[in-house]
């Protein structure tokens, strides 16, 4: 067979197969459990560092993505 | 030392641009070339002003990059007004043809402006947006400064200088004839070299993020340039018939050629317009309704969602031509089932005010963003309507598709980056507020009426002109010749103009606005009890 037809089968099966269930594997990932707490920090990013860059220096007495506006 | 090697560096290129000029074959080159020089020349002099001076070696890490976001704000606002203002001119060449001068054919007719418009609109006002709003929400996302030092800079410069040379080409006569690819070689080279510094920056930044995870409008912005760098690339696959000439011939021909086209084409929608733009939408309608967006496992999805079924949806672009059947209808398929990602970041995006309505009233900005995505959702129920087969072959060739294409970018684009810039300039200029709010609000509505005269006219005269085109008599002659179709549309030209007026006002309305906002608004303190130059 010419490259073509080799690309366009492997395309159209295996490869196909392979990005659905990598779909499928995004979807399940987000609602695995415990990840409404990680997105709720995530989906707070925004809220918070908006006029300087976090330090350096971590605090250790909070969680560590607790990146606050001082 | 550094300098020296930079000095060095752009004197060569100051000099090859002379020479390249002095062979050029063409006019567009030959001045594009008169324009790199002119660029390596003034560097050349900031550069040598700045060597041996004192630095200011302050530790800048505790601060954010606004500079370059400041002036990427100035740049959007003044080609927007620049790209509309050229949407109106050869809207009104279209309803008015003697508006084609003759003194000036070859240079500002209608086929010559066409793509200055699109280019302006998209790659200079969309693109300068986008550039802008990704430096400034990548660093307050990460909780960090910008990578790259003076890299930021280089793209900012580097990417209006690519704008320049677009535009000075398509007056002269330089393009390669692909749709929203116009540019020549050369000018395309220097934007992949531009393009990939942006890359470095961005990811840059997010790789030394003080947050653990990317923001979902982080991974919006680099699969736009990721995507954007992939798309550039193969589409402009070309060889150069000489190295003083604008003219190439394409690696791909015929039908390859047209798909590599329009799966360029319509993922620079998918990607550029709606992937970055959407990176927008999750930073810009939080931060101004000050709450969280209303779902995050649904940005994920729609992120995924989104980014695996747009890179297929091109071939809705070829029914009907010597493209295969399978692949037009693959193209299809994947551009309907697209609507729902889509509309599912629609509700994301308006679902965000939810508890927070009574905003829509007080506040016009944020009444702009929840329109633009209003728009958002209109326009991304009609594409997939227009790429079924059967509608495609009422609609295409016709003025419904311009109509659908600035539903999109007037409302969608044009809203978004109306609302992100309200919003940036009195943080970036450290203002309280925009100057006026009701000067805004006259922005939104002269914008809107604008738009829905726009797409009002624009459906009726595509849809007028599609079935002109294919009625037929008893003995099954066409009824119409075009010259007919081209006189019934006449008063929706018009009405299309007028539309695109107002819409050009209310940008104006907008400059002033963000001038008087810097000018006139008192300083507030900063962090650093720093006024930034201005």
């Amino acid at each position: 067979m010419d490259i073509y037809s080799i690309l366009r089968q492997f395309a159209d099966s295996w490869m196909l197969l392979a990005l659905f269930l990598f779909f499928v594997g995004v979807v399940l990932w987000v609602f695995r459990p415990g990840a409404r707490k990680t997105y709720e920090d995530t989906a707070n990013i925004p809220l918070r560092n908006e006029d300087r860059p976090a330090s350096d220096v971590k605090d250790t007495s909070k969680p560590a993505f607790a990146g606050k506006d001082l | 030392m550094t300098n020296a090697i930079k000095l060095v560096a752009l004197a060569l290129v100051a000099i090859f641009a002379a020479i390249a000029a002095n062979y050029a074959r063409d006019l567009a080159y030959m001045v594009n070339m008169l324009v790199v020089m002119l660029a390596a020349s003034v560097t050349f002099i900031y550069t040598l002003r700045k060597t041996d001076e004192d630095r200011d070696l302050r530790d800048l890490s505790g601060e954010y990059m606004d500079g370059v976001v400041r002036y990427g704000v100035i740049a959007t606002a003044f080609w927007g007004v620049v790209g509309f203002l050229a949407g109106v001119f050869i809207a009104f060449q279209l309803a008015y043809p003697v508006l084609n001068f003759d003194w000036a054919q070859g240079y500002l007719n209608f086929g010559r402006l066409r793509p200055l418009h699109t280019s302006a609109v998209i790659f200079a006002f969309g693109g300068n947006a986008l550039i802008a709003t990704s430096f400034y929400v990548v660093q307050r996302t990460s909780a960090a400064r910008l990578w790259g030092g003076g890299l930021g800079w280089f793209v900012f410069w580097g990417y209006n200088l690519f704008i320049v040379m677009a535009a000075l080409s398509y007056v002269l006569g330089g393009s390669q004839s692909k749709e929203y690819a116009e540019p020549e070689w050369y000018v395309d080279l220097w934007l992949t070299i531009v393009w990939v510094a942006y890359l470095a920056v961005f990811l840059g930044t997010i790789i030394k993020r003080k947050e653990p995870h990317i923001y979902v409008a982080n991974w919006f912005y680099l699969s736009f340039i990721v995507t954007i760098a992939m798309l550039h690339v193969v589409n402009n696959l070309v060889i150069p018939v000489s190295i003083f000439g604008g003219k190439s011939v394409q690696v791909m021909a015929g039908v390859q050629d047209a798909m590599t086209q329009w799966w360029y084409g319509h993922n620079a929608v998918g990607f550029f317009l709606t992937a970055g733009f959407l990176g927008m939408m999750y930073y810009f309608i939080p931060k101004r309704a000050e709450k969280p967006v209303y779902s995050y496992k649904l940005s994920i999805i729609h992120f995924w969602a989104l980014i695996f079924l747009y890179i297929w949806a091109g071939p809705h672009h070829l029914h009907y031509t010597a493209l295969p059947d399978w692949a037009s209808t693959l193209g299809m398929v994947f551009s309907i089932i697209l609507w729902m990602p889509s509309w599912g970041g629609m509700i994301n995006g308006l679902m965000t005010l939810s508890g927070a309505w009574d905003k829509l009233r007080t506040d016009p900005v944020i009444r702009m963003m929840v329109i633009a995505v209003g728009f958002y959702g209109m326009s991304t129920f009609e594409g997939p309507m227009m790429s079924i087969r059967a509608v495609n072959s009422l609609s295409h060739y016709t003025d419904w598709t311009i109509g659908h294409v600035h539903s999109g970018a007037l409302g969608w684009n044009g809203m978004i980056t109306f609302g992100a810039l309200y919003y940036l300039v009195p943080k970036l200029w450290n203002r309280k507020e925009v100057y006026s709010l009701s000067m805004v609000s006259w922005h939104f509505w002269l914008a809107t009426i604008g738009i829905v005269l726009y797409a009002a006219s624009m459906w009726v005269t595509g849809i007028m002109e599609g079935l002109m085109w294919r009625e037929v008599d008893a003995n099954g002659f066409l009824v119409n010749s075009f010259a007919d179709t081209v006189a019934a549309k006449f008063p929706m030209y018009v009405v299309r103009g007028l539309g695109g007026v107002m819409y050009l006002a209310g940008a104006i309305v907008m400059c002033l606005n963000l001038w008087l906002t810097v000018k006139k608004q008192p300083a507030e303190k900063t962090v650093h009890g720093l006024v930034p130059a201005e």
